[in-house]
């Protein structure tokens, strides 16, 4: 397993991706017609419409930002095409975006309407898609990779079975020099000592918990105790009897592996090992700020079967519930049911996801990519000015 | 076939793969070693509940992924169902 290879874009950054995108990045709420009608004409480009970016402010409006230019600056994404309302956003945009060397173009519609824009702006992306198809893969390693995980839908099998097999990846690969990062900061509570105690060192253990507090008091501060609602009536009639087990089962995914760092959301992680992000538990949220920070391919474990997927990062979905396997297999690209039948253990389930893996780094596309899951779900702080 | 399985060699309680029966000798997997054992199961365990492989006295903690999931707000013996009936957090 120490000679993994596989065939990647590496940007001019020497970041690696491994989709090809040429993506058209709606500054606002109000260009995402714009960006739709470029990528209806332009094949081989693709809108993101969101329903953000007026009238954000302090830290709502960083993380805005900060997301939508991760997003352009993903390795995944060759080269971007945004179009805003006004200039000067777009241009912030477009700057941050263009320190990865990668083309990008802004557009702005004031003065010219929407007609003008998008005939402008498909010219662009024309150019943009024609460049695009002549960048090649080469070879890359493990080392060159930024991967993320998160569970969802999870049931009894997760934590038995998907969930650990996620963790023995993570022990496999992040040793070789994989970036890897995790999160869900509220799914941890009850187990946050535990999870504070996986911190590779005192101040990291800090960071994490003053993270996790932070968002514990301000759920307190809204008037709900999650303590006191977990586990959910659905997690009991499952099996779950205590929050200790329940979150447990959601920290199995990182296996025995330390976390080197804590990021921001939608923060890129500096440099090798694992990491954890303070992000929503919510699927697409999490996964889009994933993307944001550098993530290019995402590991999904779910029990009940959520089918969420990402247009800009593949999204690896895999389960050990037999049930969800048979009745929602299009939505699964690796079945691991065979853990409770003691037909496969979770070695043997960690290195069938490692091969799904580099298949899918080699350009096998992913069940919610090949379904049209294309969830770009901002993460909003609070309400607009 | 195997009808419940542990995590860790130290876990105290085990889950349930198939819908187990009250007298059933089932047979557990510990993933942890690989090894197997069997339990006489006491009560009726549906899928994804936990059965007793060790038993504990009220108050003690219980072990599952090889740390504490709890206390046993009642004793129970290996064979138990373990549920909100007999194991509840140790957060309040």
């Amino acid at each position: 397993m120490d000679k993994i290879v596989f065939q990647g874009y590496r940007r001019q950054n020497g970041a690696v991706g491994v989709r090809n995108h040429v993506v058209i990045l709606p500054l606002d709420d109000l260009s995402n017609s714009a960006c739709l009608a470029v990528a209806s004409h332009i094949r081989g480009t693709m809108a993101l419409p969101h329903p953000y970016g007026r009238l954000q402010f302090g830290e709502d409006l960083d993380l805005y930002f900060d997301t939508l230019i991760g997003t352009g600056a993903n390795p995944n994404v060759a080269a971007v095409v945004v179009i805003g309302i006004e200039p000067i956003w777009t241009q912030k945009i477009v700057d941050g975006i263009a320190k990865t060397g990668k083309p990008v173009t802004g557009f702005a519609i004031e003065r010219h309407g929407d007609l003008r824009t998008i005939e402008v702006a498909s010219r662009k992306a024309k150019e943009y898609v024609h460049w695009a198809s002549e960048q090649t893969r080469s070879e890359c390693t493990l080392k060159d990779l930024t991967l993320s995980t998160k569970c969802g839908e999870s049931d009894t099998t997760s934590g038995l079975a998907s969930n650990p097999a996620i963790g023995n990846v993570v022990d496999k690969i992040v040793p070789m020099g994989t970036t890897f990062m995790f999160g869900e900061t509220s799914e941890i509570t009850g187990a946050e000592d535990i999870a504070k105690a996986q911190g590779a060192t005192p101040e990291v253990q800090e960071a994490f918990y003053k993270t996790w507090s932070d968002y514990n008091d301000f759920i307190v501060g809204q008037g709900v105790d999650l303590l006191g609602s977990q586990p959910t009536k659905g997690n009991i009639t499952g099996g779950l009897t205590t929050i200790e087990e329940k979150a447990l089962g959601n920290l199995q995914k990182i296996g025995t592996t330390k976390y080197v760092g804590v990021l921001k959301p939608a923060q890129a992680p500096t440099g090798p090992g694992l990491w954890f992000m303070d992000t929503s538990s919510a699927a697409a949220e999490a996964v889009t700020l994933w993307a944001a920070a550098g993530s290019v391919v995402h590991f999904f474990t779910t029990g009940q079967g959520n089918i969420v997927g990402n247009p800009i990062i593949p999204v690896i979905k895999t389960t050990a519930n037999p049930i969800t396997v048979e009745t929602m297999s299009e939505h699964i690209d690796l079945d691991i049911s065979g853990v409770l039948r003691r037909e496969m253990n979770l070695d043997e389930a960690g290195d069938a996801l490692i091969e799904m893996l580099i298949r899918t780094l080699n350009g096998r596309l992913t069940a919610a990519e090949v379904l049209g899951h294309e969830e770009f779900v901002l993460t909003k702080l609070f309400r607009s000015a | 076939m195997i009808g419940f399985i542990r995590h860790n060699k130290i876990d105290q309680v085990s889950v349930a793969v198939v819908d187990v029966k009250k007298g059933d000798a089932v047979e557990g997997w510990t993933m942890e070693d690989d090894s197997t054992m069997t339990v006489t199961a006491t009560a009726d365990i549906p899928l994804g509940h936990k059965m007793a492989v060790t038993s504990r006295a009220k108050g003690d903690k219980v072990i599952k992924y090889g740390v504490s999931i709890g206390i046993a707000s009642e004793s129970f013996e290996v064979g138990d169902h373990v549920h909100t009936h007999n194991l509840k957090t140790a957060r309040w």
